[in-house]
């Protein structure tokens, strides 16, 4: 009798073809399914480096003698620091704490000639620990620096300098969070998270939700302009945004103990341009988006560079060239360095603005671009 | 001046027409039925009339307002209710209703949804989730929402599909006292019943305006007969009937066969030499009929149109 076999294999074969019938449809599903291994693949197998090399290094030589050239030279074959020659310490200071150098290392003046008189010269260090995963590679390796340093130069007559003790010593300032204290690193970053995961994804639902229920005609049928629409319907979420934003900074104070050194308002100001930067991606989202399924499935798509390559989950300056060119267009990364630059290294307005400028252009370019195809899709 | 006064209405998805050189009056106070097969395009010209849509071609005044330049001025002043009801699920009843009146501006807020909650007899429920009510409450809550600003002209796009009997009566009675009030109503059906109450008609097909004016009208212009045929084996007989070419249409109407010709005189006789023992009866041709007729015609048309 039909219908009462336990297992029909025509039964069975009807739904397979079936479903791949709708997935040949549904081109955004099947792009994932080919897209997000390809994007991890390469995010994992080439952007994640857990021993970050070619750092941003500010060298700051106030003598150029054989040694300092040789010095120089063993940095640069370690591979984990990628050189720029400055002269003005506080122009290297500046870079540090815009994120710009990741080292400073300043060789001081008669330095060649302290190593000779025996009286230990001191080479500084400076780097900015705020994630203390990206220099930890590059510190253990000084060392091993010093050492093979010291023994190709000092030989014959000079090789007393090494008998025993060191010839020069490297004094390593752990900038910012000295103690390298993970959380640190991460709570403060964590803000960016949230909210990017939130923010877009609320903003891009709360469309095509009214799209796909219906709705949205009858709001049409009615006298309202589209930007009432839109701005309405953004308000909302700044607030909650906020709430967000207030909730891990909270924690971050008091249960992590996370410091707090910057200036409060210039961050806030940052925030909302990240707020705000965020919200508009959802609702260009929304206007691609046919249904919410959609959005979500985009929402998913924005989300995964930005954890991967904004520096949030690995250093921003270990990874590849490629990878850092995408994660300078998303503005999570530029929010991390804002929140870190504030909580850690006490930035202000002026130390904040390389961060504020891109997440303003952001803004910009993307709330034209949304209000462009969601004017279109209207009709 | 007539609420609606549409001229050579034109409007295509890709390279589907889907309107086609609609042109269509409304006269203040009337109500005008707009009838078609699923996909003819009601919808899409209803759309194009309150602004929800801008024409590919044509031009014409809503409410004496352009609709191509002055959709703004039609909106304020038009209640469109969707065919699919298209109020907030997860808002009570007053809420939503709350959130018209905040949007026409209405003055005196909070007396007009609590009028408009006493009319519908709702009051009891004002805090009830509007998800949570049947077919029939969501359709009365629907006209009820789209009457709140006062609108001179309602674009109802079938609203009473799904919706029982008694509540359709109901629903019909009150659009024919809203009528009586000066409020000119466009509203689309599938319901001959519905047809037939309406002052005038219009039947669109594949985006074109096949007939319109009143019921009466648009049956004399076809200039089909009928004959309807009581006895049994109907089916049979239809299917001896339909091949020959004097006969147009014949349609199965539960005990009886409605059968039409061209030709009042050969109708007769050929239908009386078939059905032998069978009451063959002249009949006023109907509106179903007729509508029916139109239906098949425009689908030959557009088989043409779709092979060349």
């Amino acid at each position: 009798m039909l219908g009462s076999k336990l297992f029909s294999i025509s039964r069975w074969w009807a739904i397979i073809v079936k479903e791949f019938l709708q997935l040949r449809r549904d081109r955004l599903t099947f792009g994932m399914i080919i897209g997000i291994p390809i994007v991890q693949l390469l995010l994992f197998g080439y952007a994640i480096n857990n021993d970050p090399k070619h750092l941003p290094t500010a060298l700051v030589v106030n003598e150029q003698t054989p040694f300092t050239r040789s010095f120089v030279q063993s940095l640069k074959n370690s591979e984990y620091y990628d050189l720029k020659n400055l002269v003005n310490e506080k122009e290297a200071k500046d870079g540090l704490i815009k994120g710009h150098f990741q080292f400073v290392i300043s060789i001081p003046v008669d330095f060649s000639q302290d190593i000779l008189r025996g009286r230990e010269p001191q080479i500084l260090v400076e780097a900015d620990a705020t994630d203390p995963m990206a220099i930890g590679g590059a510190v253990s390796s000084l060392q091993g620096i010093i050492q093979s340093v010291a023994q190709k130069e000092f030989k014959g007559t000079t090789s007393y300098l090494i008998e025993n003790k060191k010839p020069f010593s490297v004094i390593i300032h752990k900038l910012y969070n000295p103690e390298g204290i993970t959380h640190y690193n991460i709570v403060p970053t964590l803000m960016g998270v949230v909210l990017t995961m939130t923010t877009v994804m609320m903003t891009s639902l709360a469309v095509t939700r009214e799209r796909e229920r219906g709705t949205m005609e009858n709001i049409l049928a009615m006298p309202v302009h589209s930007f009432e629409i839109m701005s309405g319907k953004i308000v909302p979420y700044i607030l909650i945004a906020h709430i967000q934003v207030g909730i891990i900074a909270c924690f971050a104070r008091l249960l992590f103990h996370v410091p707090f050194f910057g200036d409060g308002l210039a961050l806030y100001f940052a925030t909302v341009l990240f707020i705000i930067a965020n919200l508009s991606v959802g609702i260009l989202i929304s206007a691609i988006a046919k249904n919410q399924l959609q959005s979500m499935q985009m929402t998913i798509f924005y989300f995964l560079p930005n954890i991967m390559l904004s520096g949030f989950m690995f250093p921003f300056a270990g990874m590849p060239k490629w990878a850092q060119c995408i994660g300078n267009i998303l503005p999570l990364t530029y929010f991390n360095r804002a929140v870190r630059g504030a909580f850690l290294k006490g930035s202000g307005w002026a130390e904040l603005m390389p961060s504020i400028v891109p997440l303003m252009l952001f803004c910009c370019l993307v709330l034209f671009l949304a209000t462009k195809i969601f004017k279109r899709t209207l009709d | 001046m007539l609420a609606v006064d549409v001229h050579d209405l034109t409007k295509s998805f890709g390279t589907r027409k889907v309107v086609d050189n609609v042109s269509l009056c409304v006269e203040q106070g009337e109500i005008y039925g707009f009838l078609g097969p699923n996909g003819s395009g009601k919808t899409t010209s209803i759309r194009l009339m309150c602004g929800l849509l801008t024409p590919d071609s044509g031009y014409g005044t809503c409410l004496g307002y352009d609709i191509l330049k002055e959709s703004q001025k039609i909106k304020a002043q038009v209640g469109y209710m969707t065919q699919k009801f298209s109020f907030w699920d997860d808002l009570t009843i007053q809420e939503n209703l709350e959130f018209i009146a905040r949007l026409y501006e209405m003055e005196n807020k909070k007396a007009l949804v609590e009028e408009t909650l006493v009319n519908l007899n709702l009051q009891n429920r004002a805090k009830q989730i509007t998800g949570s009510l049947s077919g029939g409450w969501k359709q009365r809550l629907a006209l009820a929402a789209c009457m709140m600003h006062k609108p001179k002209l309602l674009l109802l796009d079938e609203p009473t599909a799904g919706v029982d009997p008694t509540a359709r009566r109901d629903f019909w009675d009150e659009l024919h006292k809203l009528a009586a009030e000066g409020i000119s109503v466009l509203v689309s059906t599938h319901y001959m019943d519905e047809a037939e109450r309406c002052h005038k008609l219009a039947y669109i097909s594949y985006g074109k305006l096949l007939a319109s004016g009143t019921a009466q009208e648009i049956i004399a212009a076809q200039k089909i007969y009928t004959v309807a045929v009581y006895g049994d084996n109907l089916i049979e007989l239809a299917e001896q009937l339909k091949v020959l070419p004097e006969i147009v249409q014949t349609v199965v109407f539960g005990s009886s066969l409605h059968v039409s010709s061209l030709d009042e005189d050969k109708l007769f006789a050929t239908v009386k030499i078939l059905a032998k023992n069978c009451q063959v009866e002249l009949i006023q041709t109907s509106l179903e009929d007729v509508f029916i007729y139109m239906m098949n015609n425009s689908q030959d048309n557009f088989g043409v149109s779709n092979a060349r």
